[in-house]
């Protein structure tokens, strides 16, 4: 096959394409759909903590927080991964990702926190609610509201950021295409059909996320 | 423990070696980053549509891919015929990680030059200033300080990413710390390189601060250097929104 000359060349890029997607639908996915929703409610989870835990336990999980998020998430997927050689690599990335963003959702879900008005305190205690009904029913829906767009923003650089399970010899969409191209000689279509499925897959996220961001300040 | 420590002190010029060539990409990067972002930035603010076009076409294909979709093609695709562009994976990876968060730093100083207040604009209108002039002696100055927190975070996200370098051959602090794992326990191994990227990252944002204090000061808007640097550095994440 006389291809080293044209530039693009149909058959490769038709012989890559479904295995592109398989691995996309099934790995790259997943990840972001589970790791989100692990980053989501654990960074919810130390939003609260830091604001209700006594000083020296909120400064050890702020502490903890920001040595997470001040590292690369690529460190910390190696760390793990020869740490627990017994969990399978898939399941140890899903949970390193989702706890990587959830500390930065945590900082989101404090400013949404920080935003709920003074006066919605107040009310509750002039209800004389209990803390725990004072978060649930009053505070955290209303700091949810203004957080979602902020959230979602990090789905999709998370999305981004999935590639990095490679170095856990998790098969992604990109490891896919450079796997394609290892065996074929031949990077071009592999590569830049995964760099186009990554960049529709993010601009529609992103446009669902600024049709969600106009919605919700509208009704607020 | 002990081990742990010999082991250590056998793998330090190594160690430092890595290191030295995070330090490095990280600082060749940020450069180019830096150079695209006020390019990018600037050029996307044009009147003429294609000019505008042109640059939020490219800031959108950074952003939008994954930075390892970058660097694949600039280190697989380009050396291949009919390109054959061969470049050395140090450059590959400045490049690759200059582009990636310079297109992210196009949105940020687009973004502080539209934040600067609009009765500035319009001094420089009644000051008939030219539109270089205006840009270099009102606009850009304030948007300056403006644009630092940002990229700051964007500074830290850029450092962080150097980490994927190791896997077009690069010798990097992750690559150390990968050998240095197999003669220690991987714990220590990895706590260690931890605990080395939040150094250079909390360095990095001090750096910042005090640029930022800086720019403040130049301003008239005084803050005490001390001051600055000494509260608290935690940067926010991406703080940048991604597609804003």
């Amino acid at each position: 096959m006389n291809d080293q000359e044209s530039l693009w060349n149909w058959d490769h890029a038709w012989a890559v394409l479904p295995d592109l997607l398989w691995s996309f639908l099934t790995v790259t996915l997943v990840v972001t759909v589970i790791g989100s929703a692990i980053a989501a409610v654990l960074g919810l989870i130390i939003a609260v903590v830091r604001q209700v835990a006594p000083r020296p336990v909120a400064g050890i999980v702020t502490l903890v927080m920001n040595l997470i998020r001040m590292t690369p998430l690529v460190v910390q997927l190696l760390f793990v991964y020869y740490a627990f050689t017994s969990v399978e690599p898939l399941t140890l990335g899903i949970l390193v990702v989702g706890i990587h963003y959830a500390t930065y959702m945590a900082e989101v879900y404090r400013a949404g926190i920080d935003a709920v008005p003074r006066g919605q305190w107040e009310a509750t205690t002039a209800l004389s609610m209990s803390p725990g009904r004072t978060w649930t029913a009053v505070i955290i829906p209303q700091a949810l509201r203004s957080t979602i767009p902020a959230l979602g923003n990090y789905v999709i650089s998370m999305f981004k950021d999935t590639p990095f399970l490679m170095v856990i010899t998790v098969t992604e969409l990109v490891r896919t295409a450079q796997l394609y191209g290892g065996r074929n000689y031949r990077y071009l279509e592999a590569i830049l059909l995964a760099g186009l499925i990554y960049l529709v897959a993010s601009y529609l996220s992103s446009l669902l996320v600024a049709r969600l961001e106009k919605r919700l300040a509208f009704t607020s | 423990m002990i081990d742990n420590l010999e082991a250590l002190g056998r793998a330090l010029p190594r160690m430092l070696e890595g290191l030295w060539m995070t330090l490095q990409l990280t600082a060749g990067g940020a450069l180019l980053a830096f150079a695209v972002a006020i390019g990018l930035g600037l050029l996307v603010r044009f009147d003429s549509i294609l000019v505008r076009g042109a640059a939020r076409i490219i800031i959108e294909l950074f952003r939008g891919t994954s930075l390892l979709v970058q660097l694949f093609f600039i280190f697989f695709v380009l050396p291949l015929p009919p390109m054959n562009i061969q470049l050395d994976p140090i450059w590959a990876g400045i490049i690759a990680l200059g582009l990636n968060y310079g297109a992210y730093g196009a949105e940020v100083v687009r973004g502080s030059i539209n934040a600067v207040p609009s009765g500035q604009w319009e001094a420089t209108t009644a000051l008939s200033m030219s539109r270089a002039q205006r840009m270099r002696r009102v606009i850009f100055p304030q948007a300056w300080a403006l644009m630092i927190p940002s990229l700051n975070n964007l500074l830290i996200q850029l450092l962080k990413g150097t980490a994927v370098v190791y896997l077009i051959t690069i010798f990097d602090l992750t690559a150390a710390l990968d050998k240095l794992r197999m003669d220690t326990d991987v714990f220590f191994a990895y706590s260690l390189g931890l605990l080395m990227y939040f150094a250079v990252a909390y360095a990095l944002t001090l750096m910042m601060n005090a640029l930022e204090a800086r720019a403040k000061h130049n301003l008239g808007q005084r803050k005490p250097l001390k001051e600055a640097i000494t509260s608290a550095p935690v940067p926010d994440a991406k703080g940048a929104g991604q597609f804003g």
